[in-house]
C-alpha cells in the first residue's frame, strides 16, 4: 500500500477555493464544463421567455423549495439517498443539501412563474417583466 | 476553517462508442448505485428527463442493457443562453454473474430515477445451518 503525506498546502488551497466560490457569481461564467455546484442549470431563451431547466432526479417536491425576488432565483433544498443496510458495491449519485442563486440579467416578473417537475427535470418558465420589454415607438 | 463545502455536480461521462450511431444526439452515461442486499442486487440509475415508456431494459448473453431516450423535441426552437451540463440519451450495459436469476429481474421508473432489482439464485443467497 502506498501511503501519501498530505500535502500542507490542501486546507490552504481548499480555502482560498471555497472563498473563491463564494464570490463569484453564477451567470455568463465562462466555463461550460459541466463541473460546478449542484444541481447543474440550463438556461434557455425561447421568444421573450427564459427558460431554466435543472437535471433533479429523485427529489420529494416537499424537499424543494423556489423562492424569485426581482432578478434572481433561488432554488434549494435536499436529495436523499437511502440506502437499507446493505453493502454498497457502487456510489456514483450526488446527494445531499443544495442551495443555488442564480442572477438573470434581465427582470422577470416574479408572479408569473411557472415551475414544473416531471421525470427527474425541473423546469422553470420565467416570463420577462412587463416593464422590461421593449416598446416599439411609431414615427409619425 | 470553512463551512460544509459546496455538492459538486459530477461531469456526464460519455459512452465509448463501440459502433457509430444514426442519430446526432449524444449518449452519456447514466449515474448508478449498486448495491446489494440478501436476497437480491439492486441497481439505481438516473436518467432524468427521461419517461417510463422511453426505457428499454433487455439482458442479452448475460449482459444487462439500459437504454434511456431523452424526447428532444423540446429543446427545439431553444435559445441555449447558459449551458452547464450536456443533454443527451442515455445507456449503460453490465455484466450479470451467474448468481443473478436473469429470469427475475424487475424494473420501476419513477421521477427519472430507474431502480432495478436483480433477485440472486436460491442457492446464492446465504443460508443458516443450526447447530444441532
Amino acid at each position: 500500500m502506498i501511503t501519501a503525506f498530505a500535502d500542507p498546502y490542501d486546507g490552504l488551497f481548499n480555502l482560498q477555493r471555497a472563498l473563491e466560490e463564494r464570490t463569484k457569481s453564477e451567470w455568463l461564467q465562462n466555463q461550460t464544463s459541466s463541473q460546478g455546484p449542484f444541481p447543474p442549470i440550463n438556461v434557455f431563451q425561447q421568444g421573450d421567455e427564459i427558460l431554466a431547466i435543472i437535471e433533479l432526479p429523485g427529489i420529494d417536491k416537499n424537499d424543494l423549495q423556489i423562492q424569485a425576488k426581482e432578478n434572481t432565483i433561488r432554488i434549494s433544498g435536499k436529495k436523499v439517498v437511502n440506502y437499507p443496510e446493505s453493502s454498497v458495491h457502487r456510489r456514483e449519485r450526488v446527494f445531499g443539501e443544495f442551495d443555488r442563486t442564480l442572477s438573470l440579467p434581465v427582470q422577470i416578473d416574479p408572479d408569473g412563474i411557472k415551475a414544473e417537475y416531471r421525470d427527474g427535470v425541473l423546469a422553470l418558465f420565467l416570463p420577462r417583466s412587463e416593464r422590461e420589454k421593449p416598446r416599439t415607438i411609431k414615427i409619425s | 476553517m470553512t463551512e460544509r463545502q459546496q455538492l459538486q455536480v459530477q461531469k456526464k461521462r460519455e459512452q465509448e462508442k463501440r459502433e457509430e450511431t444514426t442519430i446526432p444526439a449524444r449518449v452519456f452515461l447514466p449515474t448508478t448505485d449498486i448495491y446489494e442486499a440478501q436476497d437480491a442486487l439492486t441497481v439505481i440509475l438516473e436518467m432524468p428527463g427521461v419517461e417510463k415508456s422511453n426505457v428499454s431494459v433487455g439482458v442479452e448473453n448475460g449482459v444487462l442493457n439500459v437504454e434511456g431516450r431523452l424526447d428532444l423535441s423540446k429543446y427545439q426552437g431553444l435559445q441555449p443562453l447558459y449551458i452547464e451540463y450536456n443533454i443527451g440519451h442515455y445507456s449503460r450495459s453490465f455484466h450479470l454473474s451467474s448468481k443473478i436469476d436473469q429470469g427475475k429481474i424487475e424494473a420501476a421508473m419513477k421521477d427519472g430515477v430507474l431502480s432495478l432489482t436483480l433477485p440472486k439464485v436460491e442457492e446464492a443467497k446465504p443460508r443458516t445451518i443450526s447447530v444441532g
